[in-house]
């Protein structure tokens, strides 16, 4: 921006001052989510301190918890793996479904594409605990009996995968509902990013007479890569910090038995433990201490997947920017 | 009625009866929305022949280019009438789908946009592969034959693997001149294919013209009327999309019948 | 090669070509086909949930159930009346605690930061903070908060509400303000004005609409929250009483009656989600609408994607 404001001669000096407070005022609300970063991550080091000190390593590679005064023992691990398998299969499957319909919406006439485009961002304003409701009470029967069981009676003794009990609150049915979840954050940026490559790409590849498809395969798909990537990344931070519909499907197994040994077991995931126990954890001993811990997890992985993500999305934006040489 | 055929006559003159036309376009009117881009316009393009279209910028030569391979397809509210013949064929027939068509009129754009993340030889074989031929031989004997035709082979034989974009811009262009041809088209449609480059690009483009020419149907549209009677057969002179003159290039650049195009020609305007 | 030679190579080559074209357009439909399948995989739930809460929601709603306190469970009468109170008392504390930080920040992005260290910065972690995990910013206005001031609170929830609000608000403040061409600053600075008074008066009332849209659509996304008031309101079955006690939210509600196996309270949660959803739903249809008459819907999509914007 061109620093050519008003040099009068006769500046009051009083506008100079309010001038300089207003300048500084809004660059201090900027700097605040910088602060707030940094404020949240040391209070929740310093406050999870304690059971970094009891627990050390086997904080996050121990599977037991306990929290009976005087045999208390916390490993987050359970949690850990829960919240990477549920996230993983979420985008396992809304990241194919999400880039479907970001190519649905840009092959189709624009007087159509733009009200399905709307059509999927409403998904993300439905507020998660609707989608726990929803799944808790209407999904997970349907799930179960049509899905699950079939599953289970037909390959619950050969593949591991399918055992245990088929109940309806379980890994896979949390993955389901996040991976619907996730949908509109992936297709909206995929379908931005997939957008922004030049038109002259996708005349090249009809020019070599390629099907709509094929256009997608040699112009699209290489040259937006990294943007998907990001956008599958932003997906996963999604899916990873999902709180309540997660805590009201999975099931709320603790400790080992949160474990996964199947899909149709119980888990937990980090967001749920924390939902679940905050609240009944006591004031003095480690479990508070334990679940910030998990907070503190929680925020390093959503942090460092976010960050990569926007690194890759504006890697791609950068490439477009230039001529192609 | 006797101005109107008097004009059709003048626009599309016969040019050496003999020759075979490969394609012609018959009354062509091309809109965006509302907006009348390429009025009425009738030309006939001998083949094994370069035939250059000149005009201000604005004239509609490019949209005109477009519709002969059916480009505007994609671009939204375009919409083309009239027909397209190539071999009597009809490109805009609606029971045929246009890729049966792009696969025999190959094209050149503007700026070169190679496949940024392909390699310099999957940029060439890229079309190939799409009609099936996956023979290793067989594909490398297309893209040496290919990139030869374009000028490029001597340069970027040993670096084939590498990505084409760490090529320069005049040899992009050339490597889409190649990639292009690698589709084995009956018609080569070239936009403005050397506005971006140096001269000696320039140069080198115009040569690998020449040489195609001798099998080809070459369309070239083209700002630099140096470059239109340097490397073409026949000119069209266009002008608020309407074909104002067409004929052999000696003949438009020498003689042109049509007040406009003389001026035109003479660098009043333009 | 000569000439004739090389022709009757291309005629070997065109006829190895494969007539595959058929196959291909085929193959092309079926993917069109996929895609559209993909859609409606995505569709079929939205419209699944709505219908729910529309068909097990309605019956539920009276004036009674609505406006009064929920009884016990099994008296007879549930009702939500402090729910509704409680998430308009937290929209309004977290518009209070968060706008302002977040149209100043945008303020800042747009008019002072430019392209220069601090503001790159601050874009950046705005867009990676509004993808925080909201539980984690419920636990640090616990932290923060609750055990500062010795109790759960008000405040508290409103506080970690507010820092859903602020980043959103911030970048679509900044957004908006970009779109005020710049000819109006330098009509302001041809007056004379300084640059605080052309910010505040000229182009902050250009950008108005579209730092509006911001506000609403944080205001819906902040409305639907539930997690980080687990640990800071907590939930209450009383109306509000002081700032310094524990409150009730739409959201907990819901997720409190999904926790009870009786009938009455799913018929209940239905009710307090068929509410909620109409809020945040009027809140968005009533912004695409508003902003549909002026920009055909095309500024929409850019803000409906606060922060995930590609840039």
């Amino acid at each position: 921006m061109p620093k050519r404001w008003i040099q009068r001669d006769e500046k009051p000096r009083r506008w100079l001052l309010s001038e300089r407070i207003f300048k500084y005022a809004t660059a201090a609300a900027g700097a605040y989510v910088l602060a707030v970063i940094l404020v949240m991550a040391l209070q929740l080091g310093f406050e999870s301190a304690p059971i970094w000190e009891e627990e050390g390593a086997e904080f996050i590679f121990g599977t037991d918890w306990n929290s009976v005064p005087g045999r208390e023992s916390y490993g987050a691990l359970p949690y850990v793996l829960g919240t990477l398998i549920t996230s993983a299969l979420a985008l396992a499957l809304g990241f194919p479904l999400s880039i479907g319909i970001a190519m649905l919406v840009m092959i189709m006439p624009k007087r159509l594409g733009r009200p399905l485009g709307y059509l999927v961002d409403l998904i993300e304003a439905v507020p998660s605990v609707v989608f726990g409701l929803w799944g808790l009470f209407v999904f997970r029967l349907y799930f179960r009996d049509y899905v699950e069981k079939p599953l289970h009676d037909t390959f619950g003794d050969s593949i591991y995968l399918f055992g245990g009990t088929p109940f309806g609150l379980d890994i896979l049915t949390a993955s389901i509902i996040l991976a619907i979840m996730i949908i509109p954050t992936i297709s909206s940026i995929s379908r931005e990013v997939m957008s922004a490559v030049p038109q002259q790409q996708k005349e090249a590849a009809y020019m070599l007479g390629s099907t709509t498809f094929e256009m997608f395969r040699m112009a699209i798909f290489p040259y937006s890569k990294a943007g998907l990537l990001g956008a599958a990344m932003l997906g996963l931070g999604r899916a990873v910090g999902e709180t309540m519909a997660v805590t009201m499907l999975i099931g709320n197994a603790t400790g080992a038995n949160a474990m996964v040994s199947s899909l149709f077991d119980a888990g937990q995931t980090m967001p749920s433990i924390i939902a679940n126990e905050f609240l009944e954890a006591s004031p003095v001993g480690l479990h508070t201490p334990a679940l910030i811990g998990i907070g503190l997890i929680l925020l390093g992985v959503g942090l460092s997947i976010n960050v990569a993500a926007h690194f890759l999305v504006g890697r791609m934006v950068k490439v477009n920017e230039g001529p192609v040489h | 009625m006797r101005a109107i055929a008097k004009q059709e006559r003048r626009a599309t003159p016969e040019l050496e009866p003999q020759r075979r036309y490969k394609m012609v376009t018959e009354n062509v009117n091309v809109y965006y929305g509302d907006v009348c881009a390429v009025k009425d316009l009738t030309m006939k393009f001998p083949e094994k022949s370069v035939t250059a279209l000149i005009g201000p910028s604005g004239c509609g030569k490019t949209t005109y280019l477009r519709c002969l391979n059916r480009m505007h397809d994609m671009t939204p509210n375009a919409r083309v009438e009239g027909r397209v013949l190539l071999d009597d064929a009809d490109l805009y027939d609606k029971s045929i789908d246009p890729i049966y068509h792009r696969r025999k009129v190959g094209m050149v754009f503007q700026k070169p946009n190679p496949f940024p993340t392909m390699s310099i030889y999957d940029n060439v074989v890229a079309g190939v592969k799409l009609n099936g031929v996956r023979n290793r031989a067989i594909l490398d004997e297309i893209v040496e034959d290919c990139l030869n035709l374009a000028y490029l082979w001597d340069e970027v034989r040993d670096i084939l693997r590498k990505p084409a974009l760490e090529l320069s811009g005049g040899q992009q262009q050339r490597l889409c001149i190649a990639r292009a041809l690698a589709i084995q088209p009956e018609v080569l449609l070239m936009d403005e294919p050397a506005s971006a480059l140096d001269p000696i690009a320039t140069q080198k483009i115009e040569e690998t013209i020449q040489e195609l020419k001798k099998d080809y149907c070459i369309i070239i549209v083209t700002h630099n009327m140096q470059q239109a009677v340097r490397c073409s057969d026949y000119t069209g002179f266009m002008y608020m999309g309407k074909l104002i003159e067409h004929g052999e290039t000696k003949q438009v650049f020498e003689r042109p019948t049509d007040k406009l195009t003389a001026k035109y020609v003479q660098g009043q305007f333009g | 090669m000569s000439h004739e030679n090389r022709q009757q190579k291309r005629a070997e080559i065109r006829a190895m070509f494969k007539s595959n074209v058929r196959r291909r357009l085929w193959v092309d439909k079926i993917m069109v086909g996929a895609v559209v399948v993909c859609a409606l995989v995505a569709i079929i739930p939205l419209v699944w949930i709505l219908g729910t809460a529309v068909y097990s929601g309605l019956p539920a709603l009276s004036w009674a159930f609505l406006t009064e306190e929920p009884g016990a469970v099994g008296a007879g009468l549930i009702s939500i009346g402090p729910a509704i109170q409680g998430t308009i008392i937290l929209i309004g504390l977290s518009s209070i605690l968060g706008l302002p930080v977040g149209i100043l920040g945008g303020i800042y992005l747009a008019e002072f930061g430019g392209g220069g260290w601090l503001a790159r910065q601050i874009r950046f972690f705005m867009d990676v903070f509004i993808q925080v995990p909201s539980i984690v910013l419920g636990i640090f206005a616990f932290l923060a908060v609750v055990l500062i001031l010795g109790h759960f609170s008000v405040w508290a929830g409103g506080f970690a509400l507010s820092l859903i609000m602020f980043p959103i608000v911030a970048r679509a403040t900044e957004e908006a303000i970009r779109m005020v061409p710049w000819t109006y600053r330098e009509a302001g600075a041809a007056l004379g004005l300084s640059k605080m008074a052309i910010t505040l008066r000229i182009v902050l009332s250009q950008a108005k609409k579209g730092i509006i849209t911001g506000v609403l659509l944080s205001v819906s996304r902040v409305g639907g929250e539930t997690a980080p008031l687990i640990m800071t309101v907590v939930g209450s079955s009383v109306f509000f009483e002081d700032m310094d006690t524990p409150m009730d939210a739409l959201p907990l509600r819901i997720w409190r009656f999904s926790l009870q196996p009786y009938d009455e309270a799913r018929i209940a949660g239905w009710g307090a989600a068929f509410t909620l959803l109409l809020i945040i739903f009027a809140i968005h249809l009533g912004v695409r609408y508003f902003f549909m008459q002026e920009h055909g819907g095309k500024g929409l999509r850019g803000v409906l994607h606060l922060g995930r914007k590609v840039r």
